[in-house]
C-alpha cells in the first residue's frame, strides 16, 4: 500500500516522540550517575556534563553493601527461575497434553492467584514463615516467589508446548518410550525457548520483586536489590550520584533478560493477557 | 537378530494400570499446586480469618477473635475512604492513559518500516525496568535538585516555581501515575500488537478493494478484531493496577497528609509500619470482595452485551 | 511377525460412542487397510490398537495375547505417522535408531540396522541430517525406515501418504506394497483414498459411523459391495443410484420408467430400492438404440472420457474409452448392462449376487 510523504513523516515523528519518551528516564538515570559530585548541582539541568567520572560506580562497588544485594537478587531470582521453570514445565505439560477430571479446577485456581491482591497475603505469609526461621532469609523469598510465578510459568509454558505436536511423544511411545522418557528426551529439547523465555520472565518479576522482600527482610545481609537500594535511599538522600550508579547496575540484568527474551515477548504476554 | 522388547503385560494387574493412567496428570501438577496452595491459599484462608481477629505483631496479648470491629473501625477510617478515592482516580487514569497510549503505539509498530525490530526492543525496554527502580527513576526526574521536570514546568509556566511535584498535596497523584503510564504502555502495545498481528491482512486487502478508507478500514475491521483482546487486558489490568503499590510506596509512600495513598499501599502501610495485620487484612478482604465485584460487572455486562447480538 | 485379533472393540467418549463393537482377525503377515470417509472410526481404532487410545470395552489381541492394558512402548509395533512425527532434534539416523536405543540394543547392531534400513529406502546420503533438511518424500522414508529398523510384531499406517504430492504419492504407494511384499510383515494402514485401499490391500475394511461395513478382498468389496455405503465409496468416477420401487420382474424408477431386471426376491415387491450401476457398466450405443440420455457435460481425463448425463431427469455418470463419443450430440442412447446391476434393499444392504450371506439375508 502507498502512502503519501507527510503521513510517513508523522508516523516516524511519533515513533520518534515514544522512543524518546521511553528512553529518556533511563538516559538521565544514565546522566546523573557519570556526572561528578561538583558539577551536580551547577549543571542540573543540562543534557550532558561537561566532565564524567565513574567514582560513584566504584564506590558502590568498593565501599557499599551492594555487591551483597547484587549477590542475594541473583541467588534469590536465579533459583526462583529455576524452580519455577521447572515446575511449570512440568504443570505446563499436564495441562497442555492431558484431559482429567480436576482440570478445569486446577486452571480455575490457577486463574485465582493471578487475580486477587498479593498484598493481602504480606501479614499471613510473614506469621508463617517467621516460625520456620524463614523470615529474613533468602530461602523464605525463593519459596514464596516461586509460587507467585508458578501460575502465569504454567500457563507461559502451556501454549509452548501446544505448539509442540501430539504426534512427536506418540511416536516416542511407539519407540518403545515411557511418557516421561518421551517428555524428556523429545519434548523438552523441542521446547527450549520456551524454557528461555520462562526463565527470563521469572527472573525479571523475582528480580523486581519489592513489597514481600521488604516485609520479610531487614538488616542488609539477605536484603535483595530493591531492598538495598530503598534503604540506600532513605539513608544517603543527597548521594545522587550513587544512588543511581546502583539504579544502573540493577537495570543491568533485568535489561539482559529483556534483550533474551524479546522475542518471545509479544507471545508470553498474549498468552498470558488471555489465560491469566 | 531380535529386537522384540520384553513383555510384562501379563503380571500387571489391571487396576494398578489403571491407577497409574488417571493419577499422571497429577503427578505432573502436583509440585506446582502444592506449592501454590501452602503459600498462595492456606495464607489466603489465614489472611481472610485475621480480619476478624486481633493480630498486632508487636502485642504479645493480641489474636483474640473480635468478629466485625475491624469492620465497623474500617466504615469511620476517614484514611481508608480517601484511599478509596485514590484507587479510583489512580486506576482509571493509569488504565486509561496506558490504553490509549498503547494502541496508539501498537498501531505504529504494525506498519513497516526500517528499523522497526530496534524501535520495538526499545519503546518495549520500560517494561523490563524493575518497578522499584521505574519508581525511584521517575521521583528523582521530578526532583528539583537533578531532575529537569521541575524545571521544564516552570519554564513552561505550568508551575509557579521548580518545585517537586510530589510534595504538591493537588498534584503529587500525577507523579506516580505518570510513571506507570511510562511503566506500563509497553504491555498494552505488546499485547494489542499481537492481536493486531493475527489480524488476517486479506482482509484489509478486500476492504481497500470494495473502497473503504482508511479510517472505515479501522472501524469496521481492526476495533472489531481487537474488541475481545482489549476487553480481556482492560479488565485484567484494571484489577492488576489497583492492587499495585510498589510506585506509590517507592515515590511518595502516600504521602504527602495521604493524598496519594490507594487501598493496596495503605494495607503495606498498616502491615509494614504499624504491624496491625489484623486490621490490614480486613482492609485486603474488602479490597478483594470489591474487585470480585468488578470483575463480576464487567463479566455480566459482557455476557449482556454478547447476547444481545 | 503376528497375528492381530480384535473382538467386539468399542470406544466411547463420555456418552459420544466412535466405535460400535468392532470385531476383525488380522492373520500374519497379511495387509489390511481400513478405508472410510473422515470421522468413520478408522484413525481410532488404528491408535487403539497402538495403545494410544484406551479400550471403552472389547479386547485387542496381539499373538494371542491381550494388550488391552498394555503400554504402546510394550505393544511391539511400529506406527507410521501422518505427520511423519520425526523428531526435529535428531538427525535421520538418530530418528531410525532411537527405538533400538530405548531397547539397549548394543551400538553395532543398532548401526547394522540403520544401514540396511537406510540402504533399503535410498537413504543413506542423508543420514546426518535433520528432518527440516530433508524433501517431503525423504521425510516420508525415514518414517518407514524408522518402522522397519525395528523389525516389530506389526505395522500401522496412519494415513501416510496423504501430505505427499499426487505423483509422488503413487511413488511411495508402490514402494510400501514392494516393502510389503519383502518383509511379509503384519500391516493395517489407514486411509481415506479408496486407490490407495485398492491397490494395497489385501483385505479391505470399509468402515462408516464407526461400524465396519464390508471386509474382504478389493475386487470383493467393487464388485460386490455389501451395501450402499460401500458402493458409493469405492470406485472413482462413484456408481450411480437410481431410486426405484421394486415390482415382479423389475424396478419402477421414479420417473415411472420401468427397469427390467431377473429375479426380484418377492419379500422386496412394494419397497423402496436403490438400483445401481458402476459408469463404465452403461453402454453408450452408436446406433440410437437405448434409453435416450441428454449429454450435459464431457470431462475427458485423457485415459478415458466421463460423460454427465441426464437419463429421464436422473443424473447418470458414464465412463468410456472411447473418444467418439467426444463428437456425439446433445443426445445419445444408453443402455444399462443388465448383469452388471446391483440391487439395494430399503435399508441400504445388497440383495442377492453378494458374498456376504449375512448382508443378503
Amino acid at each position: 500500500m502507498q502512502s503519501g510523504l507527510l503521513p510517513t513523516i508523522a508516523h516516524r515523528l511519533a515513533v520518534l516522540a515514544y522512543v524518546v519518551f521511553a528512553l529518556f528516564p533511563l538516559f538521565w538515570l544514565l546522566k546523573v550517575s557519570v556526572t561528578p559530585n561538583d558539577l551536580l548541582y551547577s549543571e542540573g539541568v543540562r543534557m550532558w556534563p561537561s566532565a564524567t567520572t565513574f567514582e560513584h560506580y566504584a564506590h558502590v562497588l568498593r565501599h557499599s553493601a551492594f555487591p551483597t544485594f547484587f549477590k542475594n537478587s541473583v541467588i534469590v531470582s536465579g533459583s526462583t527461575a529455576v524452580i519455577v521453570t521447572l515446575l511449570a514445565s512440568l504443570s505446563g505439560y499436564a495441562l497442555s497434553r492431558f484431559s482429567f477430571r480436576s482440570k478445569y479446577w486446577i486452571v480455575a485456581l490457577m486463574l485465582l492467584t493471578q487475580m486477587f491482591p498479593l498484598v493481602m497475603l504480606v501479614a499471613p505469609i510473614f506469621k508463617i514463615l517467621s516460625p520456620l526461621g524463614l523470615t529474613n532469609s533468602l530461602t523464605g523469598l525463593v519459596i514464596v516467589y516461586s509460587a507467585f510465578n508458578v501460575p502465569f510459568a504454567t500457563f507461559l509454558m502451556q501454549s509452548f508446548f501446544d505448539g509442540i505436536p501430539k504426534d512427536l511423544e506418540e511416536a516416542a511411545m511407539i519407540d518403545g518410550a515411557t511418557r516421561f522418557t518421551a517428555f524428556r528426551q523429545i519434548i523438552l529439547p523441542l521446547t527450549l525457548p520456551g524454557i528461555a523465555a520462562t526463565l527470563g520472565f521469572v527472573f525479571t518479576a523475582a528480580w523486581s520483586e519489592l513489597l514481600f522482600a521488604l516485609m520479610l527482610i531487614n538488616g542488609n545481609d539477605a536484603a535483595t536489590f530493591p531492598v538495598g537500594l530503598l534503604t540506600f535511599v532513605s539513608k544517603f538522600s543527597v548521594d545522587f550520584g550513587q544512588m543511581m550508579a546502583a539504579g544502573i547496575l540493577a537495570l543491568i540484568p533485568a535489561g539482559f533478560f529483556f534483550l533474551l527474551i524479546q522475542r518471545y515477548l509479544v507471545q508470553g504476554l498474549t498468552a498470558g493477557a488471555v489465560k491469566g | 537378530m531380535s529386537l522384540a522388547g520384553t513383555m510384562g503385560g501379563h503380571t500387571r494387574k489391571p487396576w494398578l494400570k489403571r491407577l497409574a493412567d488417571t493419577s499422571e496428570p497429577y503427578l505432573y501438577s502436583a509440585p506446582s499446586l502444592i506449592l501454590i496452595v501452602t503459600v498462595m491459599l492456606v495464607p489466603l484462608a489465614l489472611g481472610i480469618s485475621y480480619a476478624f481477629r486481633d493480630i498486632q505483631l508487636l502485642n504479645p496479648f493480641s489474636g483474640g477473635f473480635i468478629g466485625l470491629d475491624h469492620f465497623r473501625a474500617l466504615g469511620e477510617d476517614t484514611a481508608f475512604y480517601r484511599a478509596l478515592k485514590n484507587t479510583l482516580w489512580w486506576t482509571g487514569a493509569s488504565v486509561f492513559l496506558q490504553f490509549t497510549f498503547g494502541l496508539i503505539l501498537a498501531l505504529l509498530l504494525d506498519k513497516p518500516f526500517w528499523g522497526r525490530g530496534v524501535v520495538q526492543a526499545l519503546v518495549f525496554l520500560p517494561w523490563a525496568v524493575p518497578s522499584f527502580l521505574a519508581g525511584l527513576n521517575w521521583a528523582w526526574l521530578f526532583n528539583p535538585v537533578i531532575g529537569p521536570l521541575p524545571h521544564w514546568f516552570f519554564a513552561l509556566g505550568l508551575i509557579d516555581q521548580p518545585t517537586n511535584l510530589l510534595s504538591d498535596p493537588h498534584y503529587a497523584m500525577w507523579g506516580p501515575i505518570l510513571a506507570n503510564v511510562w511503566w506500563g504502555i509497553p504491555f498494552f502495545a505488546i499485547t494489542l500488537l499481537a492481536a493486531l498481528q493475527a489480524i488476517p491482512r486479506d482482509l484489509y486487502e478486500a476492504a481497500s478493494i470494495d473502497g473503504a478508507t482508511g479510517l472505515q478500514r479501522f472501524t469496521s475491521i481492526t476495533l472489531p478484531f481487537l474488541a475481545p483482546t482489549i476487553a480481556i487486558t482492560v479488565l485484567l489490568r484494571t484489577v492488576w493496577i489497583s492492587n499495585f503499590a510498589d510506585l506509590i510506596v517507592v515515590m511518595t509512600g502516600g504521602g504527602p497528609a495521604d493524598r496519594t495513598q490507594i487501598v493496596a499501599s495503605y494495607i503495606f502501610t498498616q502491615a509494614f509500619r504499624r504491624l496491625d495485620f489484623g486490621y490490614a487484612s480486613a482492609i485486603a478482604l474488602v479490597l478483594l470482595a470489591l474487585l470480585m465485584a468488578y470483575s463480576m460487572l464487567i463479566i455480566l455486562l459482557r455476557q449482556s452485551l454478547l447476547s444481545k447480538d | 511377525m503376528a497375528s492381530i485379533s480384535i473382538k467386539n472393540l468399542k470406544k466411547a467418549y463420555g456418552t459420544f460412542s466412535v466405535l460400535h463393537g468392532v470385531d476383525l482377525d488380522i492373520a500374519d503377515g497379511e495387509f489390511v487397510v481400513l478405508v472410510g470417509p473422515s470421522g468413520c472410526g478408522k484413525s481410532t481404532l488404528l491408535r487403539m490398537i497402538a495403545g494410544l487410545e484406551g479400550v471403552t470395552e472389547g479386547e485387542i489381541q496381539i499373538d494371542g495375547a491381550r494388550v488391552n492394558d498394555r503400554h504402546p512402548k510394550d505393544r511391539d509395533i511400529a506406527m507410521v505417522f501422518q505427520s511423519y512425527a520425526l523428531y526435529p532434534h535428531m538427525t535421520v539416523a538418530e530418528n531410525m535408531s532411537y527405538s533400538l536405543r530405548l531397547r539397549k540394543v548394543a551400538k553395532d547392531v543398532a548401526a547394522r540396522a540403520v544401514t540396511a534400513a537406510s540402504q533399503k529406502l535410498g537413504l543413506e546420503p542423508f543420514l546426518a541430517r535433520r528432518p527440516k533438511a530433508l524433501s517431503g518424500g525423504q521425510r516420508q522414508r525415514v518414517a518407514m525406515g524408522r518402522a522397519i529398523v525395528r523389525q516389530p510384531k506389526a505395522f500401522l499406517f496412519d494415513e501416510p501418504l496423504s501430505n505427499l504430492d499426487a505423483r509422488l504419492r503413487e511413488q511411495m504407494r508402490a514402494e510400501i506394497k514392494k516393502m510389503h511384499a519383502d518383509l511379509k510383515a503384519t500391516s493395517i494402514y489407514v486411509t481415506h483414498d479408496q486407490i490407495e485401499a485398492m491397490t494395497l490391500a489385501d483385505r479391505i475394511v470399509a468402515m462408516h459411523g464407526g461400524v465396519v461395513q464390508q471386509v474382504g478382498s478389493p475386487l470383493d468389496l467393487y464388485d460386490r459391495p455389501a451395501n450402499l455405503f460401500v458402493a458409493g465409496f469405492i470406485g472413482s468416477p462413484g456408481m450411480n443410484f437410481l431410486e426405484g420401487r421394486a415390482e415382479k420382474d423389475g424396478i419402477r424408477l421414479r420417473d415411472e420408467s420401468f427397469m427390467a431386471m431377473g429375479d426380484v426376491p418377492e419379500h422386496l415387491l412394494g419397497q423402496q430400492v436403490t438400483l445401481g450401476i458402476r459408469p463404465e457398466h452403461v453402454v453408450l450405443d452408436a446406433h440410437g438404440q437405448g434409453m435416450p440420455a441428454h449429454l450435459d457435460l464431457v470431462e475427458p481425463t485423457g485415459f478415458g472420457i466421463i460423460l454427465h448425463l441426464t437419463l429421464n431427469g436422473l443424473p447418470l455418470k458414464v465412463f468410456t474409452l472411447d473418444r467418439a463419443v467426444l463428437q456425439a450430440g446433445p443426445m445419445v442412447a444408453v443402455t444399462l448392462a443388465q448383469e452388471h446391476l446391483h440391487l439395494f434393499g430399503p435399508d441400504g444392504s445388497r440383495i442377492g449376487g453378494t458374498s456376504d450371506p449375512a448382508a443378503a439375508a
